[in-house]
């Protein structure tokens, strides 16, 4: 590949390049940190880079929004923006509980780390803990 | 204004609209008795538009009256129908269980929220099932999802939490990809209708994007329907969570994330040549091995009950994977006729476990030993559920093992058939688990004076224990509306 075609390839795909990134950012949090509350975030932020997926393709350059009338020719996708607010209502949804999640296994364990908590149910045929 | 008109659309609004009434009435009676009602008009309504399907074809019911695909569009077909039967039948059974079943579980003050956890969670898997817009099925599918991490957080046990936390976490990964494969799914069709993605991803060129979209729903939803390497969140969510849902959440959630798995391949890949250019086929047939043997042999050395059943269930969904491998009309129809036995047996067999933890305090197998003696009902439904975990003739597991058997010698492959008879001995050394502890030892001691459970526990799980060798006699029924679903899918009409 030619070093032109090469930027024009990075420039044409500059949206999809960032939201990969992200998204490859929080899987990897996700999976390498121990921490609850970490991992939550990498989560966010993996579901905030498909976010960016669905929007980016969405806008034209100099489009406008969806409202009919002679002055405008160019249209912006909206369709995109309305299923990523649904998105959204469901990640806040999903991280609210997912913190929620957290706040009651640090009363029944004393720990957020997942290292800790695993340690402290690793005996074997412990009696069950009842909270 | 036509009632029978609107049975789509009240099949998903009634226990929506179940969920948030429990919550203004506060009172568990109360809540148990709107959430019961809802779950009976819920399974009625699948049961008239199944009746309908069969005798007039597919049904499309636009919302709001916006025609598909601009809309979104509720479509009920042969296989949609009978999951819709399937998952609120299994609900309307679970739930009389449920009242007795939490009082011992779930502190009273709480108790109504269980029920309006278990109102969404039905909710959304009969959204699933029933939607014919690709956006819509992962809405619904975090609606039953977000609803499941709370009533199996509510489990007694403190693990119950962090079962809950890797399975929201797992969960929403699984979700995500979901997401991102409608995405370029829509982003190469402009569309977001089943029906009408399937129409123009003929006509897409770059096949790239396309091939993308496959791979981030495949592993999105394998996630859901735990697919042997992808199971990790089941084994604890199933053994921790409260045994009615554990019951509802082993024959319903799974379930339904394979009918979204057989609906994104065949109602919007299958008329797409994508399936060329990858070893689809293979793939399913190496993950599905691995897990019919790898979790059966991990469920013979499981001292708690509900672990060995729980990973008894990655198992079988193995074999309901491997029915999809053959591609064939006959492989389809073990795959969906396996999906709906399974679920009876499984939610069977969760009901009766908990039926054994309330008497026992417990159901580790050094626990419950001698319980033949004790409680001989409950066992007996047990062994009978083991054996059709087993494909025992005269079960309903029989019925599903011998049509996969079927699919495999239409396709000459005589190794495959000793494989699945190989992974079902498998299962008779976990179901010999059970019986050992059961009837060949000795009852402890300071569980002498234990006795079966309430009625109202028993007998619905007895409901199932019978439909269990019912459909193992009579699988006109099962079979018959299977081998009609699989016939559609395959053929790709009439939609």
């Amino acid at each position: 590949m030619t070093s032109t075609g090469f930027w024009t390839t990075l420039g044409g795909h500059f949206t999809y390049f960032i939201a990969v990134f992200l998204m490859m950012a929080g899987l990897f949090i996700v999976i390498a940190r121990g921490n609850l509350i970490k991992k939550l975030v990498g989560l966010s932020i993996f579901q905030t880079s498909v976010y960016l997926l669905y929007i980016a393709p969405g806008k034209l350059v100099g489009g406008t929004a969806p409202i009919l009338s002679d002055a405008f020719s160019v249209y912006s996708n909206p369709l995109p923006h309305v299923l990523i607010l649904t998105a959204i209502v469901v990640g806040v949804a999903t991280l609210a509980l997912g913190l929620a999640l957290v706040v009651r296994i640090r009363e029944a364990y004393g720990s957020i780390e997942e290292d800790d908590i695993l340690k402290s149910d690793a005996a074997p045929e412990s009696p069950s803990q009842e909270r | 204004m036509n009632l029978a008109q609107h049975l789509p659309a009240l099949q998903v609004v009634v226990p929506l609209l179940a969920a948030p009434l429990t919550v203004l009435l506060r009172r568990r009676t109360l809540a148990f008795a709107v959430v019961l009602a809802a779950s009976w008009i819920a399974f009625a309504i699948a049961v008239l538009l199944w009746l309908k399907v069969d005798n007039s074809g597919t049904i499309s019911y636009a919302i709001g009256s916006w025609p598909p695909p601009w809309g979104i569009e509720y479509r009920v077909d042969r296989l949609s129908a009978f999951m819709l039967v399937l998952v609120s039948g299994l609900a309307a059974v679970v739930l009389p269980y449920s009242r007795s079943s939490i009082e011992n579980e779930i502190p009273a003050r709480q108790q109504y929220l269980f029920y309006t956890m278990f109102a969404l969670c039905l909710t959304g898997l009969l959204g699933i099932t029933i939607t014919g817009d690709a956006f819509n099925i992962f809405v619904f599918l975090e609606i039953s999802s977000l609803s499941s991490y709370v009533l199996i957080a509510l489990g007694r046990d403190r693990r119950a939490l962090l079962a809950s936390y890797q399975y929201l976490i797992m969960g929403t990964i699984g979700a995500t990809f979901i997401v991102i494969g409608v995405g370029l799914l829509y982003l190469m069709t402009g569309s977001l209708n089943l029906a009408d993605i399937a129409g123009r991803l003929s006509t897409v060129q770059s096949v790239r994007p396309v091939l993308a979209a496959l791979a981030f729903l495949t592993v999105g939803i394998s996630l859901k329907l735990a697919l042997f390497p992808l199971h990790q969140w089941l084994p604890n969510a199933y053994t921790y969570a409260p045994s009615a849902v554990s019951a509802f959440l082993a024959g319903s959630a799974t379930k339904v994330a394979v009918y979204v798995l057989l609906r994104f391949y065949f109602s919007v890949f299958g008329a797409s040549q994508v399936f060329d250019q990858l070893p689809m086929q293979e793939m399913m047939l190496l993950l599905a091995l691995a897990g019919m043997f790898a979790a059966s042999t991990v469920a013979i050395f499981q001292t708690n009950l509900k672990r060995l059943f729980a990973y008894s269930s990655v198992a079988q969904i193995g074999y309901i994977i491997l029915g999809l491998y053959f591609g064939t009309v006959t492989g389809l129809t073990a795959t969906i006729v396996h999906l709906a036995n399974h679920a009876i047996t499984k939610a069977a067999i969760f009901m009766l476990l908990g039926c054994v933890a309330i008497s026992f305090g417990g159901v580790s197998l050094a626990r419950i030993q001698g319980i033949g003696k004790q409680m001989p009902l409950t066992s007996l439904g047990l062994v009978v559920c083991g054996l059709s975990l087993i494909g025992v003739p005269g079960t309903a597991g029989f019925i599903s093992k011998w049509v996969l058997i079927q699919a495999a010698l239409e396709h000459g492959q005589w190794w495959l058939v000793f494989l699945i008879l190989l992974s079902s001995l498998l299962a008779v050394a976990y179901v010999w688990r059970f019986v050992e502890a059961a009837y060949l030892r000795e009852p402890r001691t300071d569980c002498a004076d234990t006795s079966e459970a309430r009625w109202s526990m028993l007998f619905p799980a007895a409901l199932l224990v019978v439909a269990t060798i019912y459909f193992g006699f009579d699988s006109s029924l099962t079979l018959g509306s299977a081998s009609q679903a699989a016939s559609m899918l395959i053929s790709g009409t009439p939609r």
